[in-house]
């Protein structure tokens, strides 16, 4: 489990002289449910590179964070994808990716693609204050919400931050009491009713089964 | 102040004003009241009290936020301190007459709910001498237009923080240039995702990505446009006389 200060790579040891297959260049919030779509599905050839989930607080360096991460592994892989939603960057991830010759998942955010664009947007038009959470948020939830808005600190900030809000949606991955618990915990603590989703991994099983396809022969690719 | 209690009565004029940056910066409201209640105890205006304590107070804080200093949550403090001192000086400022630069307009636009930055600007606004009418979040192109029917303002404020919700702010221009209302307003817009670039291809005035900026730019914008408006009236005397 990736912290969100945290980035790592997830990838094969033993490096085949031609290009390797696919890198996913993905935000770390991810990486635990892309390495378990990976390993379940047993795509050896797709390797994995997380920057810190904790840019979220900063979106205007993303671009430019994935930026460097393609052009650091551009010569070692036939293909590069990038599993980022806008997150807050105002279109300059997309440009910067269009520029490179990158492929991203579709969605604003990683709530439309676990959600799928469809259903999330579905969500909103049924209640726009749905504050949206994943199993990483619920997992991190103290330091990424309370500690890093701040709460934790100035709870009379509450109403600042979450006035407009109704009800918390949780998009469950891999749902299990422990974290139902947390999610609950977490609910009570913005004082919102919770609402459980199960969404799986299907979006990004989805994703990376057709943009992955004619790319997987040839190469050796492992989870270290 | 913790471990001491601070008189603020016992400080002349300049040490209290003095004492007040630094609460406004600690974001302590109670003792941001009490200061102001001083202030005007003492025979200050209630123009003054505002400018010298507060509009300077929470320009040292604005420019500790945009130096990476002070984070979201302390300014989101000294904001809701600096609240309270305008709670008790607007009904005063508006008795005394301050001087009054211009008029906004200011919603969160069509499906978007936040409003942190928004509510910044409001509040830095309406201390640098603007008249703000706040239509609050989740505003549709009718809302906006009663609004500026009903107000009659300078300028036209629109805030999204969403990557999704951003592009309504043109919808909203577009609408007004449909009216054939567009330069009727100066059009400014701010929030997270947005960037000059996207504040151009909208056709805004501006992009503000601050509430600081946002009152340069709205004073700026209101000099310059003041400034045009009297230039064409002396060529249009010239041009008649």
């Amino acid at each position: 489990m990736l912290a969100p200060e945290a980035g790592g790579l997830f990838e094969a040891p033993a490096r085949a002289q031609a290009k390797a297959g696919t890198l996913v260049i993905a935000c770390g919030a991810l990486a635990n449910e892309l390495v378990a779509v990976i390993r379940l599905n047993g795509w050896r050839h797709i390797a994995v590179t997380c920057l810190p989930a904790i840019l979220h607080n900063r979106p205007d360096r993303i671009s430019e964070a994935v930026r460097g991460k393609i052009r650091a592994n551009r010569d070692r892989y036939s293909r590069i994808l990038c599993l980022y939603g806008d997150c807050g960057t105002g279109g300059r991830l997309d440009d910067m990716l269009a520029e490179e010759g990158i492929e991203r998942i579709e969605g604003a955010h990683c709530y439309a693609f676990y959600a799928g664009l469809a259903e999330f947007e579905a969500m909103m038009e049924e209640e726009i204050g749905t504050f949206f959470l994943t199993d990483y948020l619920v997992r991190f939830f103290d330091r990424l919400v309370m500690e890093g808005l701040g709460l934790d600190r100035y709870p009379e900030l509450h109403a600042d931050y979450f006035g407009h809000y109704r009800r918390v949606v949780w998009l469950a991955q891999a749902p299990d009491a422990e974290l139902e618990a947390r999610a609950r915990a977490a609910a009570a603590k913005l004082g919102l009713p919770l609402e459980k989703r199960v969404t799986g991994l299907d979006g990004l099983e989805r994703f990376l089964a057709t943009k992955t396809r004619g790319t997987r022969a040839g190469t050796q690719a492992s989870f270290e | 102040m913790a471990g001491e209690e601070l008189d603020l009565n016992s400080l002349n004029d300049a040490e209290l004003v003095t004492q007040m940056h630094d609460d406004l910066y600690d974001g302590l409201k109670a003792e941001i009241e009490e200061g102001v209640r001083i202030l005007l105890g003492r025979s200050w205006t209630p123009y003054r009290v505002l400018t010298e304590s507060l509009v300077e107070g929470m320009r040292i804080v604005g420019e500790d936020f945009r130096d990476g200093i002070l984070f979201v949550p302390e300014v989101l403090m000294s904001a809701n301190a600096m609240k309270g001192g305008m709670a008790i000086l607007r009904p005063l400022l508006a008795e005394t007459g301050a001087p009054k630069i211009g008029k906004m307009v200011i919603g969160t636009v069509k499906g978007d709910i936040h409003d942190i930055g928004k509510n910044l600007v409001c509040m830095m606004m309406e201390g640098a001498g603007f008249e703000v009418v706040d239509l609050g979040v989740n505003n549709g192109i009718e809302k906006y237009l009663d609004a500026i029917d009903k107000h009659a303002p300078d300028i036209l404020g629109m805030s999204a923080l969403l990557t999704t919700t951003m592009p309504y702010m043109k919808v909203v221009i577009d609408t007004l240039k449909e009216k054939g209302m567009r330069n009727d307003y100066l059009v400014l817009v701010g929030g997270a995702p947005l960037n000059e670039s996207f504040a151009q291809a909208i056709g805004a005035d501006a992009y503000c990505r601050d509430a600081a900026v946002a009152v340069e730019t709205a004073k700026a914008l209101m000099a310059r446009r003041q400034g045009s408006a009297q230039a064409g009236l002396a060529q249009a005397r010239a041009a008649g006389g």
